[in-house]
């Protein structure tokens, strides 16, 4: 405990690092995954080829992705941007699509029966009913984030995964704790602000659409 | 290609070796969240004031990062073999204890009366009736866990505590893209494998009656 005590400041700007690097991941994976989503629901052929192109990824250890990453883009915050982007497209894309293909057809025909086109259904019925599930594997793709970019420090990216790993390369628990303590309190930090936006979602349309996918026991893997 | 085969064939030794510790740390790890997380996730579905808090705990062991959780538990276990297993462990645990929960609860009511109606004691009910019903949710989420554990392994080698990320390591530090390569590919390997092997499981536990096609 006394070393994040005496070294506060190191530590909150590792901290600082550590939230951009996944702030930023989050953004793109957000911009590439759902627009990905929405095409695996629209076109049914071509839902399970992307959901299984991601799925490879999910069997690849992350410090393993970020190896092959290095000799493209070097060291650094690019292999650690990227190898995030790729881990969080299945959560992302695979929830979108669910939550899509889970919007009640009923609604969808009121829609079409309103004279809504193919966009304004997508954008006024379709994606506000299915934000409940988007957002649920947003959650889902920022938490394992935060937890995968600790490793992404082995590849020079900075972050809390800093303090980890020099602390164990120097045998010392201080360090080791001074980085693991705040990594996993922001992990649970967001994993409940998500639950309070998840909640916020799910009330916005409480009148309308059905239940996601249950909640089952979810993939994580690759932290 | 030509060059990737030479050099497994000069570390064969070491692959396989790194292969099989990284399979006996993976299955002990399994073996003890198994032993665990059944147990607590037959209670956690017999008693809801028990369900949230057991439930609650296991999330965290997810929510954690698991480099982090090396590192939090690194002070009371020192570096090497246990630190690893005791963190692959912690983190193998919710697949399981929430299905089995999960699986439990699921089995419907209708059939636990029968079951009653037939004279069945609680116990015969459980490992009789409920048990069966909930093992196929159960084998998926050892398999949910296995792969995750498969995976998390890897960074047994920050700790000392060997495995395929031992061979990552050194593939980083001498900028060896083969042999990283030689780390990487047996790990997939092992991760789809533990994937369709379970899968296999899960199909075979299946009840008889309950089994599609």
């Amino acid at each position: 405990m006394s070393y994040l005590l005496d070294n506060w400041n190191q530590v909150a700007a590792l901290a600082g690092q550590h939230l951009v690097i996944v702030l930023v991941a989050m953004g793109l994976s957000t911009a590439f995954g759902v627009p990905l989503g929405i095409l695996a629901a629209r076109i049914k052929s071509l839902g399970p080829w992307i959901l299984g192109t991601f799925g490879i990824f999910y069997l690849i250890p992350s410090l393993a992705l970020f190896a092959i990453l290095v000799p493209f883009t070097g060291l650094g915050l690019e292999p650690a941007i990227i190898g995030l982007v790729l881990y969080s497209q299945l959560p992302i894309v695979r929830n979108t699509a669910t939550g899509l293909l889970n919007v009640d057809p009923a609604l969808i025909e009121a829609a079409r029966g309103m004279g809504m086109t193919r966009a304004q259904r997508l954008f006024m019925v379709e994606l506000p009913v299915a934000l409940p599930a988007i957002v649920a594997g947003l959650r889902v793709a920022a938490v394992m984030s935060v937890g995968v970019a600790t490793i992404a420090a082995y590849v020079g990216a900075g972050g809390l995964g800093n303090l980890i790993l020099r602390g164990m390369q120097l045998l010392y628990p201080e360090m080791v704790v001074a980085g693991a303590l705040p990594a996993a309190v922001m992990a649970v930090a967001v994993d409940l602000a998500f639950v309070a936006l998840e909640r916020l979602a799910r009330r916005r349309v409480a009148a309308g659409g059905r239940e996601g996918a249950a909640p089952q026991a979810e993939n994580l893997a690759a932290v | 290609m030509a060059r990737f085969w030479e050099h497994f064939l000069l570390y064969r030794d070491e692959v396989l070796w790194l292969t099989q510790e990284h399979i006996v740390m993976t299955l002990t790890a399994l073996g003890l969240a198994f032993v665990i997380a059944v147990p607590l996730g037959i209670l956690a579905s017999r008693s809801k004031a028990l369900q949230y808090p057991i439930l609650w705990l296991a999330g965290l062991g997810q929510t954690v990062p698991s480099l982090a959780l090396l590192g939090l538990l690194m002070p009371l276990l020192g570096i090497g073999y246990p630190l690893a297993i005791a963190a692959l462990t912690v983190r193998a645990l919710l697949p399981i204890l929430m299905n089995t929960t999960t699986g439990i609860m699921n089995v419907s009511d209708a059939v636990i009366e029968s079951a009653k109606g037939m004279g069945m004691t609680r116990a015969e009910i459980l490992w009789m009736v409920e048990l069966p019903l909930a093992a196929p949710l159960i084998a998926a989420g050892v398999r949910t866990a296995a792969v995750q554990c498969v995976s998390i392994a890897t960074l047994a080698a920050f700790v000392g505590a060997g495995g395929l990320g031992d061979l990552i390591f050194q593939g980083i530090l001498e900028v060896s893209t083969t042999k990283l390569l030689l780390g990487v590919i047996p790990a997939a390997v092992l991760a789809l494998g533990a994937e369709f092997l379970l899968g296999r499981v899960e199909w075979w536990i299946t009840p008889r009656g309950l089994r599609e096609a």
